[in-house]
């Protein structure tokens, strides 16, 4: 297990060698949290022999061990209720929920328990606990696949709520989000798990703050996730029209990163939030009453919000077209310019 | 309401050691060499803890306590299982444990302070490895198996080693035995073969639900279809409810894997202080009860098979005195938290964004208290 590096120098090399996807850099980052911290251990459903259902979680099994890829039986709250014994025993447990419809049987473990005992403990215990979740849609898959619960988390103190949307920020985000001594929820936009091949840069932004991906003048587009790209796309096809977004990745739901979303709205005088979960009390609408809260007189026309509606998520057939698409970003944006 | 004593007629086969009369008897699976001296410890734990309880539920009276979960009728379980503990073995408690928090030498003010409303635990569960009582039903047999899970990785199972091997002791209760989470502990522990006991006090009620709304079968036997021994033993006999989980403790430090043991017991009082037990079950069945008191057989024995002298128990009672005096000037001696500690520890660091509603608060507590 000490020879993994030298045994297989791709893999050491390759974070920083080349491009790589998402799903790779994911996979690097795990690997360089456990050569990093003998106490990282994995756990979830198929995470082992398999590498886990996206093969996030590949060949990790064959070199740590299966004392540190656990293969869990099928019980979510159990993945999650193991993890803190296991994070009072000293371990740093990494629990991967197969799907995000599928966190719910884990939901009062995370809530009550993990996002809980700190304080309840006086600070005297920690919980450095990561929950891994692909989440969001677009890959044409049956209900419980494709959903976006990052709001429920958001809202429980105590929980850091963080997404990625590039593979540089997966590779650095997961092993500072296992390097946390706080849990953190750790939401991986599948759909962009395979979708390009980019380089990991030198070094990563901290976890809890967001990030301009794109400078402008005009709007700000706050998206995090799997709707960067489309905030990108959208920015690009606005460029034509002589408009300039400013496209921010929100990378920390919780807590949110006000500075540099005030920063921003200050300079553009409008935002636009998008995000594939529902809409109501969602992210969006948190940013929106902060926005309107604390740079009131700045904003030249009222946050909108682009998300998925307020529904069951459809079935894929119609997933498209519920899904907060360039097109809908764009009337948005039309709308909000010409308030 | 229907007069029946249902819950006062355990299986034939219930592991006792020391009769409701207080007549040591031997069981052939769970030998106890244990002097009389120890014996007489055990009194003391028990009239102790018993004393503690019903200390809590006074201070709850007068206003000082705002709940307290009493354990009457639950000491021999509690001091039984608990001295049964090595020190570097860990508990994981419900929150009516307060006879295992002494055996892990838990100061008895440091229960208070959730029952209170100045904090919501507040200790650490590693310095007595006594974790922090748990509020949602279950959810602890949960962290316990992870815990385990952590002892064999630590390669602190099955070495011989007395000193190194650990095991670790989920409390729960015959309400509990119906959630997912201890179900899900069952298939964990059985399927990794985990060094741990899960010990179950049926004391009959869950509030006001009996035993047979949960189970269909003795809870003990809910043991087999998931791999591992089940036992039930007389959880109103301290000497077995030591010599049970003593063994079974012994087996999971060994590498055997887990074991359940149903300690068979009555909860003597309410729920909680807030509960009214007259709604839902009849006083017979306590009275009925009272008469397999934990205490009593232990002093009966001590009293007529030991000899020990009628200063041991007044030394006792002394004692149990001083430690009454202690938990009232203790428990009014805690202070209330200052508001603004509602921010403390909901994270290692404070977000900025916390820190903003915390200065917020604090500059709105002042102005209305200006």
């Amino acid at each position: 297990m000490s020879d993994i590096s030298s045994a297989n120098p791709a893999v050491s090399s390759a974070p920083l060698g080349g491009p790589v996807t998402m799903a790779r850099a994911l996979n690097e980052g795990l690997r360089q949290a456990m050569e990093d911290d003998p106490k990282v251990v994995i756990m979830g459903e198929d995470v082992g022999r398999l590498g886990g259902v996206f093969r996030i979680t590949d060949g990790l099994q064959k070199d740590f061990g299966e004392d540190r890829v656990i293969d869990t039986p099928l019980a979510e709250s159990a993945i999650i209720g193991t993890a803190v014994g296991l994070a009072l025993r000293g371990y740093r447990p990494v629990c991967e929920i197969q799907f995000d419809g599928f966190v719910f049987p884990g939901f009062d473990q995370i809530v009550s328990q993990v996002a809980k005992i700190h304080n309840r403990a006086a600070g005297l215990v920690r919980m450095p606990i990561t929950i891994r979740i692909p989440f969001g849609g677009g890959i044409g898959a049956i209900e419980h696949h494709s959903e976006s619960p990052e709001t429920y988390f958001a809202h429980t103190p105590g929980l850091r709520v963080v997404s990625c949307s590039s593979p540089s920020d997966a590779y650095w985000m997961i092993q500072e989000a296992i390097a946390s001594d706080d849990p953190v929820v750790f939401f991986e936009p599948k759909r962009q798990y395979h979708a390009a091949k980019l380089p990991i840069e030198p070094a990563g932004t901290p976890l809890d703050q967001a990030r301009v991906v794109r400078p402008g003048r005009d709007v700000t587009v706050v998206a995090y996730g799997p709707t960067v790209a489309t905030a990108l796309t959208a920015a690009e096809t606005l460029k034509v029209d002589g408009v300039e977004a400013e496209v921010i990745d929100l990378r920390s739901m919780s807590p949110l990163d006000m500075p540099t979303l005030l920063d921003s709205v200050r300079r553009t005088g409008r935002m636009v939030i998008v995000h594939e979960a529902p809409q109501s009390f969602g992210i969006g609408s948190e940013i929106a009453a902060r926005v309107t809260e604390q740079a009131f007189y700045s904003l030249e026309a009222p946050v909108l919000r682009v998300t998925g509606f307020d529904t069951p998520y459809p079935p894929s057939r119609l997933e498209h077209d519920w899904l907060p698409n360039l097109d809908r970003l764009l009337d948005a944006v039309d709308r909000i310019m010409e308030f | 309401m229907t007069e029946h004593v249902r819950a006062v007629h355990p299986e034939p086969n219930m592991v006792q050691l020391l009769t409701p009369e207080g007549q040591r008897v031997e069981h052939p699976d769970y030998p106890l060499d244990i002097t009389d001296d120890e014996i007489a410890a055990l009194y003391r734990d028990l009239v102790l803890v018993r004393r503690i309880d019903s200390e809590a539920i006074a201070l709850q009276r007068q206003g000082e306590l705002g709940l307290w979960a009493s354990l009457l009728g639950q000491e021999a379980a509690q001091i039984g299982s608990g001295r049964a503990l090595k020190r570097h073995d860990m508990a994981f408690p419900t929150y009516r444990e307060h006879g295992v928090a002494w055996c892990r030498d838990v100061d008895a003010l440091t229960l208070l302070g959730l029952y209170r409303g100045t904090n919501l635990g507040g200790w650490d569960p590693l310095a007595n490895n006594f974790n922090l009582y748990t509020i949602v039903i279950g959810a602890q047999t949960l962290h316990a198996t992870g815990y385990a899970m952590g002892v064999v990785r630590d390669g602190a199972v099955g070495t011989g080693d007395p000193e190194r091997d650990t095991a670790v002791l989920a409390f729960f209760g015959d309400g509990a035995s119906s959630q997912g989470d201890v179900n899900e502990a069952f298939v964990w522990a059985g399927a990794g073969n985990l060094p741990i006991v899960f010990f179950c006090q049926n004391n009959q009620w869950a509030i006001s639900e009996p035993v047979e709304r949960q189970s269909r079968v003795p809870l003990f036997q809910r043991a087999a279809g998931f791999g591992f021994p089940g036992v039930r033993v007389d959880g109103n006999d301290v000497l077995a409810c030591l010599a049970v989980t003593r063994k079974h403790l012994d087996n999971a430090r060994n590498a055997q894997g887990p074991s359940l043991i149903e300690a068979f017991t009555y909860r003597m009082n309410p729920h909680t202080t807030n509960d009214d037990p007259r709604r839902y079950r009849a006083l017979s069945e306590a009275e009925t009860w009272k008469l397999k008191d934990p205490i009593e057989r232990v002093r009966a024995y001590l009293t007529r098979e030991a000899r020990v002298e009628p200063e041991f128990f007044a030394a006792v009672e002394a004692e149990s005195l001083e430690m009454a005096e202690y938990v009232r000037a203790g428990c009014r001696a805690i202070p209330d938290p200052t508001p603004e500690s509602v921010f403390d520890n909901v994270y290692v660091d404070l977000p900025d964004e916390l820190r903003e509603q915390r200065e917020e608060f604090a500059s709105f507590v002042k102005s209305v208290s200006a």
